[in-house]
């Protein structure tokens, strides 16, 4: 039964071993997931710790749902504080290795202190063994999981892993399973680093039994239908996650140049069509993959079909990939952008924070903020293709002096870089943004400035805001489960309406990390995708537990407040711009260059701005300070964290 | 009368290797989410991005229903397939071993072999698999698909043929 995984705390630094069951009213407060994480590193770690240090705590989880019937189930989350901005850090991969974590029989696990020397954890059905990794130090990511199969003999097992990126503590260093599913924001995968600890590898035979078996069967393959019938995921299916690069670059909202412009005018050779071509030529027809039980099947595989790699075989590349490799830098080959693909995947590094610091370094070397001398010799203009890739290799290894100095992150790397290199930095609580631009989007904009992890898309964002429903529609997304009667605008330019988006979006996805499940098997890109009136029908099928909408809600929302409670205990401020909820100021003060006529010469209105934070934080029961009231913190039943109760 | 019956029809490159047929075949026959339990198996060069799903094929001529000692064994040509009856395994193992394809199954809990019973005609790795990687199909239509894949790439290079034909004129 899912219900009886285990959790299981490791010391890495004693060789000491727990395992626990998971009490049932701790499930019934915090689902699994990152839900159930967000309280273990409440109440794990000190205030203040160094997140590279011993005392940073590592959890890594599969959802509630991991390995059942319910679809696509394949999310691994993993979380610590964050060695990026020091606040909270969190990362969602998909791929295999949760359900096989789930089959071993276990749910979470809690790692603290630091080995003292390079080890893997070895989990197979109940059991737990810490094993010696220096013959794995210094590999792959895909040479680590290879050489751990082959050492313990099965084909099957499921491994996260870090790479080199990892092992040299680059800031945001991400975790890896499989060719290219990364938990790769907040660097957890330098966290891992930290405590020497190369890979967990996975293997279970132990059966999870199905509540309602046949219900669930049923069900699943409605949800199926549902899921497979939205538009949006039959072209997810087709083209990867490129194609929403493209549509969003042909209306002005990539960013381009690190924020200088919004659209990407010559990118024929990186649309979408092009590299399906380049995976259909060097794989075949049906070039795409799925993760774990899941239909969408987003994955491309390809071939890198020129260059000093070509042969080599990748998966993706992803629209963050197009960023950072292609819109970001300004390069436009299709060769640099599978190749940058594929040397983060192999080193591992999250493509976003790499993609968005270089062309950071390259805006402030055209500026004269860094010269010759920091960059030793390497000419950093933008659409340097050989630079961006050279400049990759140099951060992953800690090389010269701007590389070692990219690769402690945005903030630290201002610090030493000076001048006003800062202002620069498009970041949020130290995260570098996604490649798009929110300057149009003012929902997208409230989004990535309040994200619990850092600047980012997934934790918040009202994607669907972007495709002009009618309100009626809007209406009937967004006021279920709880009732909502205020504004709602289907105008992706205006300000109304769009905290409480914001804040639905929130709950939304933060309860589908709990369960364990997809984000593209719920609102995100598509408005027909299940959400909360679904929700409690798969627990009750698969669990056998009995949760109304309205519950599943509560307990997204407990969950998110938690996040902002460890946020609060390091240091957030509302309006601080390395520790806050707030956004560089070129969001404010230049206005779009390009893009469609309701696009181009836009800008963040600052008090209107200021006043979505206000509702935003009236809809989640904060004061103006951004700090949970006395009551909602009683509602949510966390007026007695940290409660030390698992 | 239903001479020929149905087959499974697997088109190894059209898996995406999600997985979701080995759940629903455990979950279907067992009430539980276990891969280890399930009669069909992707196997995976992960590498290289290949994915085979791999399943018994029924034989005709079945080595496994040849070599069990106790004729636990046995042809059910209704459904066109081949059923162990589990009241007379012994769990010998000599039908895992003779297996050209890995399809019969070792069940370590209750010691006795299992393999594919195409779920009384209406298999749910098929069922759930959207891409259709895996087809239950009459078996004289097992092959008609590649038929049509080889005919369309000579019809293609036949106009490409007359084009160049044309051209040369």
């Amino acid at each position: 039964m899912a219900l009886n995984r285990k959790i299981a705390y490791i010391d890495l630094s004693t060789g000491k071993i727990e395992i626990k069951p998971i009490p049932l009213n701790i499930r019934r407060k915090f689902l699994g997931g990152r839900g159930l994480d967000a309280y273990l590193l409440y109440n794990h770690t000190e205030k203040g710790c160094d997140p590279l240090g011993p005392k940073n705590t590592l959890m890594v989880s599969g959802g509630i749902l991991t390995a059942t019937l319910a679809s696509a189930t394949a999310r691994t989350h993993v979380m610590a504080k964050s060695p990026l901005g020091g606040m909270i850090g969190s990362a969602n991969m998909g791929g295999f290795f949760a359900p096989e974590l789930a089959w071993a029989g276990f749910h979470h696990l809690v790692i603290k202190g630091k080995a003292d020397r390079p080890v893997y954890l070895w989990i197979n059905n109940g059991k737990i063994e810490i094993r010696d990794a220096r013959h794995l130090w210094g590999k792959t990511t895909t040479e680590t999981q290879w050489a751990i199969r082959e050492e313990l003999g099965d084909d099957d097992i499921k491994c996260m892993v870090i790479g080199p990126a990892g092992e040299n503590l680059v800031r945001f260093a991400n975790v890896m399973t499989g060719i290219k599913n990364s938990g790769g924001r907040t660097g957890m995968g330098a966290v891992m680093g930290s405590k020497n600890l190369k890979a967990i590898a996975a293997r279970g035979t132990m059966d999870i039994k199905i509540a309602h078996p046949k219900e669930a069967l049923e069900y699943n393959k409605r949800f199926i239908d549902q899921i497979t019938s939205a538009k949006v995921n039959q072209t997810q299916g087709t083209l990867g996650t490129p194609f929403i690069w493209g549509a969003t670059n042909s209306w002005g909202g990539v960013r381009c140049r690190n924020f200088q412009y919004n659209q990407e005018l010559y990118c024929d050779e990186i649309e979408p069509e092009a590299i399906d071509e380049v995976c259909t030529e060097t794989i075949g027809p049906y070039h795409m993959a799925g993760c774990f039980a899941c239909q969408v099947h987003c994955r491309a595989k390809y071939r890198i079909p020129t260059g000093p790699y070509a042969g080599a075989y990748d998966e993706g590349p992803e629209y963050t990939s197009q960023g950072a490799f292609c819109g970001e830098p300004d390069c436009r080959s299709m060769e640099t952008l599978l190749t940058g693909n594929h040397l983060v995947d192999q080193w591992g590094m999250d493509n976003l924070e790499t993609g968005s610091l270089i062309s950071w370094a390259m805006e402030l070397y055209e500026l004269g903020i860094l010269t010759d001398k920091e960059t030793d010799g390497l000419d950093l203009r933008f659409g340097n293709d050989e630079a961006l890739l050279e400049m990759v290799r140099r951060i992953c290894f800690r090389e010269g002096w701007l590389g070692d100095t990219l690769a402690e992150g945005g903030i630290i790397a201002s610090e030493r870089i000076g001048k006003d290199s800062f202002n620069y930095l498009i970041q949020v609580k130290g995260v570098s943004n996604l490649h798009s631009d929110e300057r149009a989007t003012p929902a997208l904009a409230l989004n990535v400035a309040t994200a619990s992890r850092g600047s980012d898309h997934l934790r918040s964002r009202p994607a669907i805001d972007l495709y002009h429903l009618p309100e009626e529609v809007l209406r009937k997304i967004y006021s279920t489960p709880v009732p909502y009667n205020g504004p709602l605008s289907s105008e992706h330019t205006e300000y109304i309406g769009k905290p409480w988006q914001v804040f639905w979006q929130e709950n939304c996805y933060m309860a589908v990390d709990c369960l364990g499940i997809c984000k593209y098997h719920t609102v995100f890109l598509g408005a027909t995708l299940p959400n909360f009136e679904d929700w409690p029908k798969v627990l009750y099928y698969n669990t056998g537990l009995e949760f109304t909408p309205r519950e599943i809600w509560d307990i997204a929302e407990r969950c998110n407040m938690i996040e902002r409670l460890f946020n609060l205990r390091e240091g957030l401020t509302r309006e601080d711009l390395v520790r806050g909820d707030m956004l560089n100021h070129r969001y404010f003060d230049e206005p779009t260059r390009r893009g469609a006529p309701d696009v181009v010469g836009r800008v963040i209105d600052r008090e209107k701005f200021r006043k979505m934070i206000d509702e935003f934080y009236e809809y989640k029961g904060l004061d103006r300070n951004g700090v949970p009231k006395p009551e909602t913190l009683k509602r949510l039943g966390l007026e007695d964290e940290p409660s030390h109760l698992l | 009368m239903e001479p020929m019956g149905k087959v499974l029809a697997i088109d190894h490159e059209k898996c995406t290797g999600c997985r979701l047929c080995e759940i629903v075949c455990s979950v279907f026959h067992d009430g539980v989410s276990n891969a280890a339990r399930s009669r069909i198996k992707i196997v995976k060069w992960e590498s290289e991005g290949v994915y085979i799903p791999i399943s018994c094929q029924q034989c005709q001529d079945a080595p496994c229903k040849i070599i069990c000692p106790v004729k636990a064994i046995s042809r059910d040509e209704k459904l066109s397939r081949v059923m162990v009856d589990q009241n007379r395994c012994i769990g010998c193992r000599a039908c895992v071993a003779v297996c050209p394809f890995g399809a019969m199954n070792f069940n370590v809990i209750d010691r006795k072999v299992f393999k594919c019973d195409l779920c009384d005609g209406d298999p749910q790795c098929v069922r759930f698999c959207e891409v259709k990687a895996v087809d239950y199909v009459p078996a004289d239509r097992v092959s008609s698909s590649k038929k049509r894949a080889a005919a369309e790439k000579i019809s293609t290079a036949q106009r490409q043929a007359v084009a160049l034909e044309a051209e040369s004129r």
